[in-house]
């Protein structure tokens, strides 16, 4: 059976190995934060950290985890993570909100990896991440007020 | 989103009704408007249609003993922000404090919910008309109830009611006094719900127009906390993986799933009406199974033409004469004829799909009362209502509705014959109703589900005279329509379906001779309102038509629209604002082209400036300015964030998207590498500017859409000299 290390906590997953990380995380584990997309790694919603790097959950297979471990947007924490919500929040960037999970973790990612992005870092780093409400606008106002505060 | 042509059905429609008569009517309405305090019976969001009288109490406004606030929405939240738009109504008048409130969604109460924008006749959420129905209806709930917690307060204390005064959810008199909401609300309950109560005047508003308020619900939106119909769980649920015809029509003929059946997690597998669905412990159980399954379909009803023969079909249709007029002025053919000089074109839209990010789902669950309750995006209650209760044969007041914020929605979640609802009860039936069922569509099942923004063909003609006026119009419009066949067909009226030609029909331009004609055609692709509805294609071909002839004439685009608009001053104003923050006229960095447009849509008026390069035959938007008209503003900057959201829906449409029928009937697209949206790097700088107005308010979930596309055609036909008449921008720049 295989086990995963989810936001710091062991589980035993009743699943076989080829089971994407996405599923074995949402209706095994029971996080719901991560969401289901496209199932194809093309739009990002289901974005966790695998041991701090961005990745795509539904082409993330359990059998593959061992030793590895999995951040979900429940799990994320400290000065970077807890600035991106609070921008977000303070701009009001989510419309429905369902991509957001994805791009909190991608712009933490971002900020993390490289603290002043310009317009072109940001467009790069987030343009595997979806968002059909179009908040792009303000996903990137927000990555660069959340990279002000960071520095302040 | 329905279109506004329900206002027509209607004339008791409100949009225009002033805020007393509607005081007077909703006293008349005999306790239909009621404010519920305290000691509501226990219920989940939508419970109300168990019962059949409107509940008394709670129809609107809950205040729990800890002072939390619940608003019950007769509007449905995809995104667009109607929930915090109507807490902003009611706080107003309500003075609770603002991270105490919370809103649901509601139904079963139609004189509660009803849409008033619509006549009051259907509960639903479309046609940017949330504000609408909304604003009066949800102050005078706030304002009876705080007029409800002072009476009981002064009852209470012993003092004059207007010695008492209301801040952030506490009630406090000279004396000192204080209560919070909650400590008063059982009190207040037992007070006479007033027949008449005063809303404040437009100058002491202090939330409505603000731009500093916060969204309530952003925050669960960041920390994955915001639950979503997918996030649904019950005990003992089971989750049904679909597999639908892959062509239109089609019906299942036999399927084999012995395979599948004897997997892990597999619990079973069934033929519903509209497909075979494999139910499974979990998604992944069931979707694992899925390609185990082989299905033979029954395809002696299905569509078999490929998009290519279907618009190939249409423009010779285009060409011909319309079967039916829906505007004419004057004498288009004399003038026509008479023109010194005439221009024409034929335009081509594809399908498009709405492909939201939360895949369709529905949760549906039958329990031993005999009621049946369904989780999911009810964007139509009332009709979903019906079409659940005539699955499992019982009433539609058995029907439970547990309405969701979804993960986007842009129409898709409003279908006449309420396809994922629809599914999830016809599935819990089929396995006999032993466990909660959910249906969780793929992305695949999602674009190729159907429910497009229909293909359309438009031909223009237009006719200048020696002055280089527009002196004939003639317009001819050959699609789908989207109401025939559906519970709205009574709203085609004389062979028009006002969804196939608004934005068309109402050409705002002063153009003596002027004829606008429509042709509807039979197709088996089932067709769907899509963010904007008609106006995603019609504001296209007028306003990048309209450029056209403004070429032919020799006049500038923004004179040659302002001349011709001096009858429709909202118009002019939004596009007077758009060019001159965008800086028309002024010289551009090399390589750099403007293009504007206007359009008005749902009784908002919206005018963006595109700034574009074109470089080896591909586009880039690098900035736009957009301007809006919705009259008296409730959130400054849900409006900002619409357009801005509309403006990169609409884009994305234009540059990109198509969806595409095979030659042999089947969906060419499945998932996002396909089908392809808009991505950040893809996203121009942009802003938004509001125009102050007193008003009433109008909405914005749509309107930012349809003037994004012709605004880039016109800057790119500036840098190209062609006119881009083949949607999507990069099939069109190659023909």
């Amino acid at each position: 059976m295989p086990k995963l290390n989810i936001n710091g906590v062991d589980h035993q997953v009743d699943a076989p190995d080829d089971m994407p990380l996405l599923w074995a995380i949402r209706d095994l584990v029971g996080l719901t934060g991560t969401k289901f997309g496209c199932g194809q790694a093309l739009c990002g919603a289901c974005t966790v950290f695998l041991d701090g790097q961005p990745s795509r959950s539904c082409q993330t297979f359990v059998g593959d985890l061992a030793g590895v471990k999995v951040t979900t947007i429940e799990g994320a924490q400290g000065k970077v993570a807890d600035t991106v919500r609070q921008v977000w929040t303070d701009m009001d960037v989510p419309q429905c909100g369902y991509c957001q999970s994805g791009q909190v973790l991608a712009a933490v990612a971002l900020l993390t990896e490289t603290p002043k992005p310009t317009d072109d870092d940001i467009d790069a780093a987030m343009d595997g991440n979806l968002c059909r409400c179009a908040t792009y606008h303000r996903i990137r106002a927000g990555i660069h007020e959340a990279a002000r505060r960071l520095e302040a | 989103m329905l279109p506004r042509i329900i206002e027509h059905l209607a004339p008791a429609a409100s949009v225009k009704t002033s805020r007393r008569a509607f005081l007077v009517a909703s006293a008349a309405a005999a306790g239909a408007f009621v404010i519920g305090f305290g000691a509501v019976p226990a219920r989940a969001a939508g419970g109300a249609a168990v019962s059949a009288a409107p509940a008394p109490f709670d129809a609107y406004i809950r205040i729990a003993a800890d002072g939390s606030v619940t608003i019950l929405s007769s509007q449905f939240d995809m995104g667009q922000g109607s929930y915090h738009g109507l807490a902003t109504l009611v706080n107003e008048e309500l003075g609770a404090a603002w991270d105490h409130i919370t809103v649901e969604g509601a139904t079963g109460d139609l004189k509660a919910y009803g849409n008033i924008a619509w006549g009051g006749a259907v509960q639903g959420t479309g046609g940017s008309s949330s504000m609408t129905t909304s604003f009066d209806r949800y102050r005078q709930a706030g304002a009876a109830a705080r007029m409800m917690l002072i009476d009981a307060a002064a009852k209470d204390w012993g003092v004059s009611a207007a010695e008492i005064s209301v801040k952030d959810g506490r009630l406090t008199h000279a004396s000192g006094k204080s209560a919070g909401f909650g400590d008063m609300a059982a009190k207040a309950a037992q007070m006479p719900v007033p027949k008449d109560v005063a809303l404040k005047a437009r100058q002491d508003w202090t939330l409505i127009g603000n731009g500093d308020l916060r969204r309530y619900d952003s925050r669960a939106k960041t920390d994955g906390t915001h639950p979503f119909t997918i996030d649904v769980k019950l005990p003992g649920m089971l989750t049904a993986v679909m597999i639908h015809p892959p062509k239109f029509g089609a019906v299942v003929k036999s399927f084999d799933a012995a395979k599948a059946k004897a997997m892990k997690g597999v619990v079973d597998v069934v033929a519903t009406p509209r497909g075979v669905a494999v139910v499974g412990e979990h998604m992944w159980a069931a979707l694992a199974a899925r390609d185990a399954v082989t299905v033979t379909w029954d395809e002696s009803k299905a569509e078999t033409r490929g998009s290519a023969a279907i618009l190939a079909e249409y423009e010779k249709q285009a060409a011909g004469k319309p079967q039916a007029a829906a505007r004419n002025d004057g004498d288009a053919d004399k003038a026509m004829a008479d023109a010194a000089k005439t221009v024409e074109a034929t335009f081509r839209f594809p399908y498009l799909a709405h492909a939201a990010m939360e895949p369709l789902n529905a949760v549906a669950r039958m329990n031993k009362d005999g009621s049946l309750e369904i989780w999911g995006g009810h964007q139509i209650p009332g009709i979903y209502q019906g079409i659940a209760a005539g699955i499992a044969g019982i009433k539609p007041e058995q029907v439970v509705l547990h309405i969701m914020k979804t993960g986007g929605g842009f129409g898709r979640r409003a279908t006449p014959d309420g396809d994922v609802v629809a599914e999830a009860v016809m599935v819990a039936k089929a396995i006999g109703y032993k466990a909660p069922v959910k249906v969780q569509w793929t992305r695949e099942n999602d674009m190729r589900g159907g429910r497009y923004r229909p293909a359309y063909v438009h031909r223009l003609k237009a006719g200048i005279d020696a002055s280089g006026k527009l002196v004939a119009w003639d317009h001819h419009i050959v699609g789908q329509s989207i109401v025939a066949g559906t519970p709205f067909q009574g709203l085609i009226q004389n062979g028009i379906d006002q969804t196939s030609v608004e934005g068309a029909s109402n050409l705002p331009y002063a153009v003596p001779n002027l004829h606008v004609g429509l042709t509807t055609t039979e197709v088996g692709v089932p067709p769907l309102w899509w963010r904007a509805v008609g106006s995603t294609h019609t504001a296209y071909a007028t306003e990048v038509f309209l450029d056209q002839a403004a070429a032919a004439a020799g006049v500038d685009p923004l004179a040659f629209r302002l001349a011709m608009l001096t009858g429709h001053p909202r118009h002019a104003a939004v596009l007077k604002l758009a060019a001159e923050k965008a800086g028309w006229g002024k010289k551009l960095p090399q390589g750099r082209f403007m293009g504007l447009a206007v359009h008005e849509s749902f009784h908002t008026y919206v005018a963006h400036v595109a700034e574009v390069s074109v470089k080896d035959g591909e586009v880039r938007v690098h900035r736009v300015v957009a301007a809006v008209d919705c009259g008296t503003v409730v959130n400054p900057d849900v409006v900002k964030a619409q357009i801005e959201g509309g403006t990169g829906f609409g884009l994305g449409a234009i540059l990109a998207e198509e969806l595409t029928l095979g030659a042999d009937g089947t969906v060419e697209q499945g998932n996002y590498d396909t089908y392809t949206p808009l991505r950040i790097s893809a996203m121009p700088k942009m802003e938004v500017h509001i125009v102050a107005s007193n008003a009433p308010p109008t909405g914005v979930g749509e309107p930012g859409v349809p003037s994004i596309g012709p605004a880039v055609a016109n800057a790119v036909a500036r840098a190209t000299g062609k006119w881009i008449t083949t949607l999507p921008l990069t099939r069109g720049m190659q023909s």
